[in-house]
């Protein structure tokens, strides 16, 4: 008897020939939509990737951090630090951002691994308070008030003169669009690399440790270097979301940089509800949290109650969130990482 | 004199700390489990006790004696209704849950009594002090301190000397073995959760009358907890005592050589001890 092994499905065909059109058009959509529309999408491409990199901890790696506002914080002011304290571009100064908030990760993997499960949450929240109490010292940049980024560095950003030329607009529209395409990339490349990464032997491994640390470590994984990968790759790429999440914004302020609520509870209802350990969830997630977004932001705290109870009653009676509900009904999985026995059908037929 | 004046202020702030972080405690000995609403339950109780005090003109402390049965109720609910049916294998949807239930209670009271703060009088309590030798001890933060040891006694004597507490040490130890011996271990926990929101009252009433409070402060009062339970060492309520006695010397101590400093001076004994001991200075539990 003969086999193949197969991750591919007919749907995740149709997504992928789906989505080899819908990049192109997102890539060319400045030509036609409208500033505000571009914003939405900025917002909505920063909180997705921010939802990925949480969805691959907590959701595949099992390591529930309420902590990442640490290194969208991080992210963000490395970036300031680096075009106001050096005078770098803020374009590559988001890059440095990442490479900052890959380095907080290093002494808080060091300390918050060293707690136990549940714990493990609280110990990231305490680092990300001691870097935001930290940094609002930082005096050159603003202390516990901030700053905003120069004039004379947000006037010649990179790339901004060539768009500026090439749509015949505004500074501040190409600055918009030049955030933007940034974002996209920053969000296609963030769903690549952790499709990739799923689909690897060290995915494999990854889902191992969750499901069974001892089960795993019995056929060879070693589960400490697997979770600290994990939470490196995620530092580094919360980090750059935060950098450009705040080069867009202009202005920085350690208590807006280091929001638990903005930065890691509306990520974590946006996973949840769309649907924990499945690349497709936060994508439907954060279309729901928009929707609710413009029907409740008027009503600020309300807006966070419904949120809140949302997630309770997902966590309670649909665990999988809703596109595990769509999922159990219909058998669609658009990412998908599992790996399927397909029997030969020519040899089965000789036979 | 500066020196030993804070280093009194702080033992006694440790008190506080400890009150807020009994009842976590108590809740993660006996089913593993990370209530991250805790402080704002704590926060919620202190309302709770000033509305209790507008409504039925009562004094702080027995406002805080009327509000106990009905925390313990809202305690034994939430466990019924809510955590029993999150909790098991998985770590991670009783931490979902217990996190979106931060977030609404942050916002309910924010809705209910806005961001302005508030405080709970205890009358000429507050002010009133005791001179020991060179140094002036607050009469509230003493009895906070006194509290906080009478707390633990209590909660200890339950937990070694009563039938109720054999069943707690039980489950904890395994639910399956103890539900065996007619104990139902969800039951046990509602119990459980409802004793440590007595807990969480007592807190809120010191929480209240020793400083101002807000909808937004109740993730610090976790912290705070959750620090004072790692650097005691887990399940023993002691140890949890002595970590929160050595928080609260290391916020007063960082805070008279710069008042900036005083949060971020806990915070890093915290990761001093956990960096040398990572299992705490008392340990009794090994999960």
């Amino acid at each position: 008897m003969s086999y193949v092994v197969k991750v591919q499905t007919s749907a995740s065909r149709m997504a992928a020939i789906g989505t080899a059109i819908l990049i192109p058009v997102a890539f060319i959509l400045p030509l036609f939509a409208s500033r505000s529309l571009l914003q939405d999408l900025f917002f909505i491409f920063t909180m997705l990737t921010l939802a990925q990199w949480w969805n691959l901890l907590a959701g595949y790696g099992g390591l529930v951090s309420v902590g990442q506002q640490a290194f969208v914080g991080m992210g963000a002011y490395a970036m300031f630090g680096t075009v106001i304290l050096l005078g770098w571009d803020p374009v590559p100064s988001i890059l440095a951002g990442g490479i900052v908030a890959l380095l907080l990760a290093l002494p808080t993997a060091f300390f918050a691994f060293r707690l136990q499960g549940a714990y493990f949450a609280i110990g990231t929240w305490v680092i990300a308070e001691i870097t935001r109490l930290t940094v609002a010292q930082w005096k050159q940049l603003g202390g516990g008030t901030g700053t905003s980024l120069p004039r004379s560095a947000t006037r010649d950003i990179m790339f901004v003169d060539g768009i500026k030329a090439l749509f015949d607009t505004k500074t501040s529209v190409a600055r918009d669009i030049l955030a933007y395409w940034l974002a996209l990339i920053l969000v296609i490349l963030t769903i690549a690399a952790i499709y990739w990464l799923l689909r690897t032997r060290r995915g494999l491994a990854l889902a191992a440790v969750r499901d069974n640390l001892q089960a795993a470590r019995s056929v060879g994984v070693d589960p400490d270097k697997i979770k600290w990968l994990t939470f490196l790759a995620a530092a580094f790429g919360t980090g750059l979301t935060g950098a450009l999440i705040y080069m867009q914004k202009a202005r920085i302020s350690p208590d807006a940089a280091f929001s638990v609520v903005d930065w890691t509870a509306y990520v974590i209802f946006i996973v949840v509800i769309g649907g924990i350990g499945t690349i497709e969830g936060p994508i439907l997630g954060v279309i729901v949290f928009l929707l609710l977004q413009s029907l409740l932001a008027s009503y600020g705290t309300w807006y966070l109650i419904s949120l809140g109870l949302i997630g309770i009653i997902v966590m309670l009676f649909a665990p999988r969130g809703l596109w595990g509900l769509l999922s159990d009904r219909t058998g669609i999985e658009l990412f998908p990482v599992q790996r399927r026995l397909v029997m030969n059908k020519k040899l089965s037929k000789e036979k | 004199m500066i020196f030993l004046d804070s280093l009194i202020q702080g033992i006694l702030l440790g008190g506080l700390y400890a009150l807020f972080a009994a009842g976590l405690s108590l809740v993660f000995g006996i089913m593993r489990l990370v209530n991250l609403a805790h402080g704002d339950l704590i926060v919620f109780g202190a309302y709770l006790i000033l509305l209790l005090v507008s409504l039925l003109n009562l004094n702080v402390f027995a406002a805080a004696l009327v509000a106990a049965p009905f925390m313990f109720a809202l305690g034994w609910m939430l466990q019924k209704f809510v955590l029993n049916r999150v909790l098991g294998d998985d770590i991670l949807p009783p931490l979902l849950v217990t996190f979106g239930l931060s977030i609404v209670i942050q916002n309910v009271l924010l809705e209910t009594w806005s961001a302005d703060s508030k405080r709970l009088s205890a009358g000429t309590l507050e002010t009133a002090s005791l001179a020991i030798g060179p140094i002036n001890v607050g009469i509230m933060p003493l009895l906070i301190f006194v509290s906080a040891i009478v707390v633990i006694l209590v909660l200890n004597q339950i937990i070694y000397r009563t039938s109720l507490g054999r069943a707690f040490r039980a489950t904890s130890d395994d639910p399956v073995t103890a539900s065996l011996m007619g104990v139902k271990p969800k039951n046990i926990f509602s119990v459980a959760t409802g004793l440590a929101m007595i807990v969480v009252i007592i807190a809120a009433l010191y929480l209240g009358v020793r400083s101002n409070f807000d909808p937004s402060i109740g993730p610090a009062r976790l912290i705070y907890a959750f620090e004072a339970v790692i650097i005691g060492g887990l399940g023993s309520l002691w140890g949890t005592l002595l970590g929160g006695i050595i928080i609260g010397v290391a916020q007063t101590i960082g805070a008279t050589i710069n008042p900036e400093w005083q949060i971020l001076s806990g915070h890093i004994a915290f990761l001093l001890v956990l960096l040398v001991r990572p299992r705490g200075l008392l340990p009794r539990a090994f999960d």
